[in-house]
């Protein structure tokens, strides 16, 4: 890595977490019937919580469609969430708008999952880099031209790819056109939303890489989101496990490989593919519904399919806390109360 | 082998692009036994769904052409089949799962509308009945609520849901043989060993066959029986799921296992990689064509292409280094 200056907070903040979000909710209107009236709600995100320290990655798994994208896109402010609270370095971000989210827009990046989706394909490689500072209004055409060609040596691409189109470019470079634009403006913190899940392992692990590698150099934060468990646990402090809107467990990435409690993470640890085939696993199948967040079900939302599921489980909702042996894992369970 | 459900020989398929010609697919042959899984592995534009296309006959027209040799099912050439006689087999005996699981799906129409006409189309049963088989097809692939699902247009659903909506569409008419181009890759690990289990269920019942297109070596190591590794349009390495674990022999396929992180990795670790691009189909080296990434490579390597050489039984592979490779 060369010695570009991508520079770092310089206020005495080592102690307090970069991100504080605090019973998030992200409630969309469900529209029904020929008038189109807003009956039901889809609760995409039904009351998160948690921090993310300086230089820490919190990675997120759950089940597709549990909210996962809705959460990442209410922290970079995409959306206004319906509640709760978003604070970003002690100033709340909530429920900011225009001009005084500026500063955020260029603290708080992402990258999606499909680079294609989110690039200009009408753009060059220079266009696409030299956006964010033209919006930001930072720096003249020189200045522009010469943080370019640093932003690609750092995501390793030749200094030639600034005249070529994204189409002309594999899955994997497509990524790092998207993970430059990302850093062209010296985040704090980057969503990652299934940055690898398109790419091959080799690819996949190359990208890895750079993402660990910036994070050290910078002192980057990153919500990591993604379906790979051992993806996860390789670049997160802390993991979190989803499920139809809720944190349902979190602790560290060991913890919830190793001692995970709920019986959701239990079944996603039993899913993962093993790639030996001499251990053809005989796992633990989910059978049951699969419920929708337009009608969770009451209780707690997984005793649908929960293999452990007792009566009380159908009516009443666990909450998620702390365990006694150990304050940092967090489990909503009866199972654990 | 003559008992083989499918079997493609020699396959060569190629595009007219705006810079010249270029062979996406050149010279491939394998063959997939009834009732047998087939993965295909390989670096993002290698050629993984060109093949499932050329198979199905469905390349964009006029760029994409099959120039050269054979697709047999059943030993019938498709490759000479009239495209009305191609719309039969489509459906009916090949069921695809595409990458894209919008261009599969018609917008404007409900997904029961769509799943219920396949169904009318191909088989012989009242619309009731086809709608009944419809419900439970969804039910089976883990759709909730699938009878108000039915109602929905396809931009309703999440990603997740439409793929398994596209699943169901292609095992509807219970095809003998199925073809899935990363079916699973949007889904969540609990609902993908749900699918999984539900296309075993299926091979045990009709003994139908899967080519399983996917990038994740943890499903072909659980679902496959035999595997082929593909690099920049040819076959790197092919056998079965053991030959291919156990005695990775091209280095490609050793980069690549060894690229899959573990949940035993220490975290934040280096990952191991294979370093650097795959060639553009348009300047392709004379040799092989993994030798500017390599870590074997002899200068010979870049003199011509390596021939396919017979390791053992099934297991074949195209590197001149092939046994250096194996006993390390
Ligand atoms: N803009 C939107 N308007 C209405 N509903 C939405 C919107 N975005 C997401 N949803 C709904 O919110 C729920 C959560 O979707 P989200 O995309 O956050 O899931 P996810 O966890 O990222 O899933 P996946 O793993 O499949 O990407 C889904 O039911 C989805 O249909
Ligand atoms: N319509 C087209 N015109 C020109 N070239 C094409 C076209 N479709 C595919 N190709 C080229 O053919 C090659 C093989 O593409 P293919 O889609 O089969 O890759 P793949 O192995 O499925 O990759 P991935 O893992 O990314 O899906 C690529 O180099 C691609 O650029
Ligand atoms: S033929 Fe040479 S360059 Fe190609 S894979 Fe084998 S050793 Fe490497
Ligand atoms: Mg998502
Ligand atoms: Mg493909």
């Amino acid at each position: 890595m060369n010695g570009v200056n991508l520079s770092m907070s310089d206020k005495a903040e080592t102690n307090s977490p970069i991100l504080q979000v605090r019973d998030l909710k992200m409630h969309f209107p469900v529209k029904e019937g020929i008038f189109l009236r807003t009956g039901k709600y889809n609760k995409a995100v039904d009351g998160v919580s948690f921090d993310i320290q300086p230089g820490e990655t919190m990675g997120l798994v759950g089940e597709s469609g549990c909210g996962k994208s809705t959460l990442g896109r209410c922290i970079t402010r995409l959306y206004k969430p319906t509640a709760g609270s978003i604070v970003f370095e002690d100033k709340d971000i909530t429920n900011i708008s225009g001009r005084e989210l500026k500063p955020y827009r260029q603290d708080i990046q992402m990258i999606f999952q499909d680079p294609m989706e989110s690039l200009n394909s009408r753009h060059t490689v220079g266009d696409i880099l030299m956006e964010p500072f033209i919006v930001q209004n930072i720096g003249d055409k020189q200045y522009r031209q010469k943080r370019v060609k640093e932003l690609l040596e750092i995501v390793g691409l030749p200094s030639r790819s600034i005249t070529r189109y994204p189409f002309e470019f594999s899955g994997g470079q497509r990524q790092r056109i998207g993970i430059a634009r990302s850093i062209a403006l010296n985040p704090k913190l980057i969503v990652c939303d299934e940055p690898v899940s398109a790419l091959d392992v080799s690819i996949q692990s190359q990208i890895l890489n750079l993402l660990i590698e910036l994070q050290r150099e910078f002192n980057l934060s990153y919500l990591f989101i993604a379906h790979d468990l051992a993806v996860v646990k390789h670049i997160s402090d802390r993991i979190a496990i989803m499920y139809l809107g809720k944190v349902v467990e979190s602790s560290d990435g060991e913890s919830v490989y190793r001692e995970a409690k709920h019986p959701y993470t239990q079944s996603l640890i039993s899913a993962i593919p093993v790639p030996d085939p001499h251990r053809k696993a005989d796992r633990q199948i989910l059978v049951g519904d699969v419920p929708s967040p337009i009608n969770p079900p009451d209780g707690c939302t997984f005793h649908t399919r929960c293999p452990k599921a007792m009566d009380s489980c159908s009516n009443k909702s666990p909450q998620l806390v702390s365990l006694p042996e150990k304050t940092q894992h967090k489990v909503s369970c009866h199972l654990y109360e | 082998m003559s008992d083989a459900l499918l079997s493609v020989d020699n396959l060569i398929t190629e595009f007219e692009t705006d810079e010249g010609r270029v062979r996406a697919v050149d010279d491939i042959s394998f063959s997939v036994q009834p009732g047998e899984t087939l993965g295909i592995v390989g670096e993002s534009g290698c050629g993984k769904s060109v093949t499932a296309l050329s198979i199905m006959r469905l390349l964009p027209q006029p760029m994409g052409q099959i120039v050269g040799g054979e697709i047999k099912l059943n030993g019938e050439d498709l490759t000479k089949l009239k495209l009305s006689q191609m719309e039969k087999i489509r459906g009916n005996k090949i069921g695809m799962v595409f990458q894209e699981p919008m261009t599969a799906l018609n917008p404007v129409h409900t997904v029961g509308r769509q799943l219920a006409e396949v169904l009318y189309l191909h088989k012989d049963i009242s619309k009731d009945q086809a709608l009944r088989e419809c419900l439970e097809m969804l039910d089976k692939v883990g759709i909730p609520s699938p009878d108000v699902r039915m109602g929905e247009y396809p931009h309703q659903l999440s990603g997740g849901m439409r793929q398994r909506v596209v699943i169901a569409m292609a095992l509807a008419c219970q095809p003998s043989l199925l073809i899935a181009d990363e079916p699973t890759t949007a889904l969540d690990v609990t609902i993908q060993a749900q699918i999984l289990e539900l296309i075993k269920e299926l091979q045990n019942d009709m003994g139908m066959a899967v080519m399983l297109i996917t990038h994740d070596l943890g499903v072909i190591a659980e679902t496959s029986n035999s595997v082929v590794v593909m690099y920049a349009g040819k076959v790197a390495e092919q056998g079965n799921v053991y030959e291919i674990f156990d005695n990775p022999s091209h280095p490609y396929t050793r980069g690549l296992l060894d690229s899959i992180p573990k949940l035993e990795t220490v975290p934040k670790s280096e990952l191991s990689t294979i370093e650097g691009m795959v060639p553009g189909l348009l300047d392709l080296p004379v040799g092989c064509r993994f030798e500017n990434r390599c870590p074997r490579r002899k200068e010979s390597c870049k003199a011509a292409p390596p021939p396919i050489e017979v390791i053992a039984g099934s297991h074949q592979v195209s590197c001149y280094e092939w046994s250096k490779s194996v006993n390390e």
